[in-house]
């Protein structure tokens, strides 16, 4: 697809005015990842009220792509608990910023925040819940690029 | 127009035959990631053919025809690469890259000259190839890593380095001579001038210097010196490291096995002269002979017309590039000073966006941190699109670049 359709308003929005941008104060979960081919940085805060989102911010640099499907992926889960957490996936991010065909090096823009926050969640299950079936979301995680 | 009273540039470009694919939706390829890697000539790439369809052989031990043919034509490489930098034929050592080169230097001489509380001085400038092993050998000798630090334009504060030198217990200054990333060109000679007062070896990176500039290491007075071949038209995979023979006489190998032994006994080993003594096992004989055509074809053209000619195109990009609305350029703008490349961010366009609409446009550019973290957090960016230029490159290549670019600052509504 042409850079026109990428860069839509929409992207373009999120990039400049991105939603949930900043930290938590003691989050349950911080976790940060970059993409060393782009140097895209993504850091992800989520602070749980039971097993329901409560809040959710993120800050980083990068791409377009990057930070506008981060913040998409925060008002994604606001307010989701656990189990529906785990199951936003790939083709919620590429729906949310309409991009359909991305090539294999912008594929990891999009994605970096999901990985990212799927390898929070898996310490966050694991050290601070105990649980320890949580190996299906690492695996996910390093599945995704 | 193009100029042609440098080089017949339409003539050099049919030497390349990757300049006549298309790619995308069917656009000419722009080639501008020339710091990164350069294309090949014709003649590069029949070289390293003809070496595997007709004399592939090992070198330096059998003495049938094959491998007498093999040698010579490895050994030639070696000779003519000396020539082209001014350096004796044995003071010419082949590894992969100038990466390995500088490792050679911190494995085989840094591990025992430099010692507790000894400084490494290098520069902000540097790319990591030249940052990352002295880090490593000052954390393990307990030694100090000390930066020459830049200035708003660029150029090195050379008082950071006259202040170092007079604490006596510096052991080497490794320095980039064109800068990767902002393209300045560093007094390499006033350096080394200034080490040797205090008779300080001086290391120089020029994997960006070599293929553009000419180089004389006699003239530099350098006591080491890497660089890439892939930089300058030959292949990948080998690499030069440059050192005066009193050095590579006294150095133990890095690298120890076949090929750079003249007896080995079952305790104890008589190493080669030099320079075989720093090739061990089989080297990377095709693309040496590869390398060797590649220099060829530079000498041919004269480096002071490849300065020429990337000078001419640098000019003519930079007037061009800095009207651009939104456009930032970093480094000096004093042509003298720096080589054919231009780092510049537009707007709030990320590099990786720019560079894939500029990619739509069949214009290969590179964006990103150009293995340069800590230059580029002095920039105080994330990262920066880049363009370098080779001889194959046009002036009506810059005008395309400037176009995708325009068209890139209409997407982002800029």
């Amino acid at each position: 697809m042409g850079s026109a359709d990428i860069y839509r308003e929409i992207i373009l929005d999120y990039y400049r005015n991105p939603r949930n941008f900043g930290k938590i104060d003691s989050p349950d979960i911080s976790i940060s990842d970059s993409n060393p081919l782009c140097g895209d940085e993504i850091e992800i805060h989520v602070k749980f009220d039971g097993d329901k989102v409560k809040d959710v911010k993120f800050t980083g640099k990068g791409c377009a792509i990057s930070q506008a499907s981060a913040s998409m992926l925060t008002e994604m889960i606001m307010g989701k608990n656990l189990e529906d957490m785990k199951n936003v996936g790939k083709d919620d991010i590429l729906e949310s910023l309409g991009l359909s065909n991305l090539g294999p090096a912008r594929i990891k823009c999009a994605l970096l925040s999901l990985k990212t926050l799927k390898l929070g969640m898996y310490s966050y299950v694991v050290e601070k819940l105990g649980i320890t079936d949580a190996e299906k979301l690492k695996e996910e995680a390093s599945k995704l690029f | 127009m193009i100029k042609t009273n440098i080089i017949d540039i339409q003539k050099l470009r049919s030497d390349f035959p990757i300049l006549t694919r298309k790619v995308r939706d069917n656009k000419s390829l722009v080639y501008l990631d020339n710091a990164s890697t350069t294309q090949k000539p014709i003649q590069v790439i029949e070289a390293i053919h003809n070496y595997y369809m007709y004399y592939n052989a090992n070198i330096h031990r059998a003495v049938y025809q094959l491998a007498e043919e093999a040698t010579n034509a490895y050994e030639g490489a070696r000779e003519r690469i000396a020539k082209f930098i001014n350096a004796d034929r044995e003071e010419i050592i082949f590894v992969r890259n100038a990466t390995e080169a500088i490792n050679l230097v911190a494995y085989a001489w840094g591990r025992k000259n430099v010692g507790k509380d000894d400084r490494v001085v290098i520069s902000e400038l540097e790319h990591h190839s030249n940052i990352v092993p002295w880090q490593l050998l000052t954390q393990e000798k307990n030694a100090k890593l000390e930066y020459i630090r830049i200035d708003s334009d660029g150029l090195l504060i050379l008082d950071d380095l006259y202040n170092l030198l007079e604490k006596n217990n510096v052991k080497l200054v490794s320095i980039s001579q064109m800068s990767n990333v902002l393209g300045t060109i560093i007094p390499v000679d006033k350096i080394v001038k200034a080490c040797h007062i205090k008779n300080v070896p001086v290391l120089i990176d020029a994997a960006q210097s070599v293929p553009h500039i000419p180089v004389d290491v006699k003239k530099i007075d350098c006591s080491f010196m890497a660089f890439s071949a892939h930089k300058m038209l030959g292949p990948t995979g080998v690499g030069v490291l440059y050192a005066k023979k009193e050095y590579l006489e006294k150095m133990q190998p890095f690298i120890s096995g076949g090929d750079m032994i003249k007896e080995v006994h079952k305790y104890e080993t008589r190493w080669n002269d030099i320079p075989w003594k720093y090739e061990a096992g089989t080297p990377n004989i095709a693309d040496v002979i590869g390398y060797g055509v590649a220099i060829d074809y530079l000498t041919n053209i004269g480096m002071d017309n490849v300065r020429e000619y990337e000078n001419e195109l640098t000019r003519y990009a930079l007037d061009r590039i800095i009207n651009v609305k939104g456009i930032h350029v970093y480094g000096t703008r004093d042509i003298e000073k720096r080589g054919g490349l231009i780092s510049f961010n537009l707007g709030d366009i990320h590099p990786h966006d720019l560079s894939t609409i500029l990619d739509e446009d069949g214009i290969a550019i590179r964006s990103g941190h150009h293995c340069a973290q800590p230059l580029m957090e002095l920039l105080d960016v994330a990262a920066t699109s880049r363009v370098s230029f080779y001889i194959y490159n046009t002036k009506e290549e810059i005008d395309s670049l400037i176009n995708s670019l325009e068209r890139a600052r209409v997407i982002f509504r800029i």
